[in-house]
């Protein structure tokens, strides 16, 4: 096992409160700083799709006619999916698992002092916030954004609803968010690639380190390509070029192209990190080393790089050619054979392990569980043929919704339950989180399982209003996310409680199974840590 | 320089190179689609290939759309036509500008189904150049073409009888005409 450094708290010196947060280079206050972004983002994308559920509880226009946004209630309810959908993506999963834990956890984990670049990592927190400020701005002047996040040509360009400068001002938020995360991403890679801790190799890594290895490199090869994209849309709203227009030579099928090369990768990027700390919180709650180490490793690698050649199954219905749609649907069902190496690995884990049920070991099966759900309606997506019935319908919407809203969604919240107690010293009080969990999973199940049926009855995504036949579903769907909602508001509750009044907790407060080198350090752990680097003598994963 | 000092250096190089992709990607994805006909882009020659196949005829039909902002009456003379595989045949088109300005138009194309791309060989098109009409003025367009016979050897199209060329106009922005010496 790994030998710990001396205990730092004799020689803690953190600057005053100005200088710590808002000039930080320390790893563990930029995490902070991003996952207290990345909730008050999570509370406002929630938020957004709380006035969806209600828009849709009933057919006919219940609430957006009244939203002060001068434009059609299509348009309208277009920029509250847009707005949902970016927030969602960009400000809250990704600064949650990627900013967040990563920055918190990676450095401790592979016992390094801190983040190769720290000044590099407090600009990439710091551009979130312009960012964002864009985003918002893009909300508020003219008539919104309402291209969803995929911001498809025409309508991003010449659509008359998105002739102003609100789309140009999500584009450069895009931009902003996408430089963030790929400097972010270069930091990542150099820190695993130069700052582990002697004796650390590679194959000795913990997962969750593997996982942001994997999404460090998917970003730093797909977020460009975003990038270029929405760079040629710009240009093409604002300075006479043709990229996307056929009237100059120009094809909109290149922009989805474009798109889904960035995009698809996307879904990994945030599913990943949640793939890494679930493994910890399973291995640690069922006091068993993770099953099938090197296993688990390289199949998020696998999943890494085959990731990158599937992305055309987003786009079957553009008229691609029956040989090509037979590539992409072959390509994307391989994912599901690492994917599956992963899940069985996860439970061959459990299997014999002695379970503890606590509040992230419940929120790491139930994203087992539910992502396993996402997984199986994504194959069963994969096939074109299937695809061409219920593209566009609330069926993808369930699809995807069940691998990020309950896959990398329950991945953050199980993780700040199982971490919190290191980050702030004080541990969650048990029964009321119990309490939350279940509601928060009767919840999301209620909202997001009729809709499959939804989906498979023809209902179209993007609308907000809906023929009589589907009103059953809808209410249900509604009434699940109003529960929703009510447990993401015991969580904030649930947060204060515990860093204000919660109890105190050692160095080590799950005992036996947690073993990575997080655990070595004081909780919380001293400003700088690992200032003698730790030697990892045998391999901890067997 | 150590190679903990180059990691960087080559991170950011990826990035880079990858953003000058996403552009290469636009000449890129042009070429392959001119290359192998995808989503029913026509291929180009200079004349027919001389050997026709007369046990396979194709039906042809023609399509014409206009861009709402051009104000030209653009439609197929003929609606359909049969051709002999191999054969170089002629259709006309049929376009009237009916506004009281002078106009510089021009055409995109495809033909549907898409995997007949490859196939459909154009020898000449009013496509090929931009095209000026006068104040009121009435044209004719050709476009002469043939029918690729390898297209007998290809497992997708052994059941095609109908190949629908379509076209739509635009409008050419005035900045951008050509020179109005020709």
């Amino acid at each position: 096992m790994a030998t710990a450094s001396a205990d730092h708290h004799d020689h803690d010196h953190a600057p005053g409160f100005f200088a710590r947060w808002f000039m930080s280079t320390n790893h563990k206050d930029i995490g902070i700083l991003y996952l207290w972004y990345a909730g008050i983002m999570g509370l406002i994308g929630g938020f957004v799709s709380l006035l969806m559920r209600m828009e849709l509880q009933y057919p006919g226009l219940q609430i957006i006619q009244n939203l002060p946004i001068d434009a059609a209630p299509g348009h309208v309810w277009n920029v509250l999916i847009t707005a949902h959908g970016v927030i969602m993506v960009f400000f809250f999963v990704m600064p949650a698992l990627i900013g967040g834990f990563g920055n918190y956890l990676l450095p401790l984990m592979i016992g390094a002092p801190d983040m190769a670049f720290p000044r590099l990592n407090n600009i990439s927190f710091w551009l979130l916030v312009p960012s964002i400020l864009l985003l918002i701005l893009s909300a508020i002047v003219d008539t919104g954004v309402g291209t969803g996040w995929t911001v498809y040509p025409p309508l991003s360009v010449s659509d008359p609803n998105h002739s102003g400068i609100a789309m140009d001002l999500a584009i450069f938020s895009l931009h902003l968010a996408g430089a963030s995360s790929i400097l972010g991403a270069v930091n990542f890679i150099t820190t695993i690639f130069n700052m582990r801790a002697p004796g650390m190799t590679l194959h000795r890594m913990p997962l969750f380190a593997w996982a942001m290895l994997v999404t460090a490199f998917l970003l730093l090869l797909a977020v460009p390509v975003l990038g270029g994209g929405i760079t040629m849309l710009l240009t093409d709203r604002n300075f006479g070029t043709t990229f996307f227009d056929p009237a100059g030579g120009g094809d909109p099928v290149l922009f989805q192209h474009l798109f889904w090369f960035f995009g698809h990768p996307e879904v990994y990027i945030m599913i990943l990190p949640s793939f890494g700390l679930i493994s910890h919180i399973i291995s640690t709650h069922s006091k068993k080393p993770i099953f099938g180490y090197l296993g688990m490793a390289y199949a998020m690698v696998g999943i890494g790089v085959v990731g990158f050649v599937v992305w055309a199954h987003h786009m079957f219905t553009v008229g691609m050619g029956v040989n090509v749609e037979w590539y992409f649907l072959l390509a994307t069902m391989v994912i599901a054979v690492p994917t599956g190496i992963k899940i069985f690995s996860w439970i061959a884990t459990m299997w014999g392990g002695s379970i503890r049920f606590t509040v992230p070991m419940l929120y790491a099966i139930a994203l087992l569980i539910l992502f396993t759900i996402g997984g199986v309606t994504g194959v069963a997506l994969a096939n074109a043929t299937f695809d061409f019935a219920v593209h566009d319908t609330y069926y993808v919407v369930a699809h995807f919704h069940y691998t990020l809203s309950m896959g990398a969604v329950f991945g953050i919240i199980g993780a700040f339950y199982h971490w919190i107690g290191k980050m702030s010293g004080r541990q969650y009080p048990s029964v009321i989180s119990h309490i939350q969990f279940w509601t928060f999973f009767i919840g999301v199940n209620l909202i997001f399982f009729p809709q499959h049926f939804l989906g498979m009855q023809g209902m179209p995504r993007r609308y907000p209003d809906y023929n009589d036949a589907y009103a059953g579903f809808h209410y249900i769907s509604s009434l699940g996310s109003y529960l929703t909602f009510a447990s993401a508001i015991l969580f904030v509750f649930i947060v204060f409680y515990t860093i204000m009044f919660g109890r105190r907790v050692g160095d080590n407060y799950w005992g036996e199974g947690a073993t990575t080198l997080e655990w070595t350090v004081s909780s919380p752990p001293p400003f700088h840590t690992f200032e003698d680097l730790p030697v990892i003598e045998k391999d901890p994963n067997h | 320089m150590t190679s903990k000092t180059w990691l960087p250096i080559v991170l950011v190089g990826l990035v880079v190179g990858m953003l000058g992709l996403s552009f290469a990607a636009v000449p890129l994805y042009r070429i392959f689609c001119q290359v192998t006909g995808y989503g029913g882009t026509t291929g180009v020659a200079a004349a027919a290939p001389g050997h026709t196949d007369e046990s396979r005829r194709m039906t042809i039909r023609f399509d014409a759309n206009t861009n709402s902002d051009l104000a030209w009456q653009f439609k197929a003379a003929q609606a359909s036509t049969e051709v002999i595989v191999g054969e170089s045949s002629l259709a006309f088109y049929e376009a009237t500008n009916r506004s009281d300005q002078d106009t510089w138009g021009t055409a995109t194309f495809n033909v549907t189904p898409l995997e007949a791309g490859s196939y459909f060989v154009k020898t000449d098109c009013f496509c090929f150049e931009a095209q000026k009409l006068a104040a009121g003025e009435s044209v004719d367009m050709p476009v002469a073409f043939y029918i690729d016979p390898e297209l007998e050897d290809d497992p997708y199209l052994q059941d095609v009888t109908t190949i629908t060329l379509s076209y739509t106009f635009f409008p050419i922005p005035k900045e951008e005409w050509p020179d109005e010496a020709q």
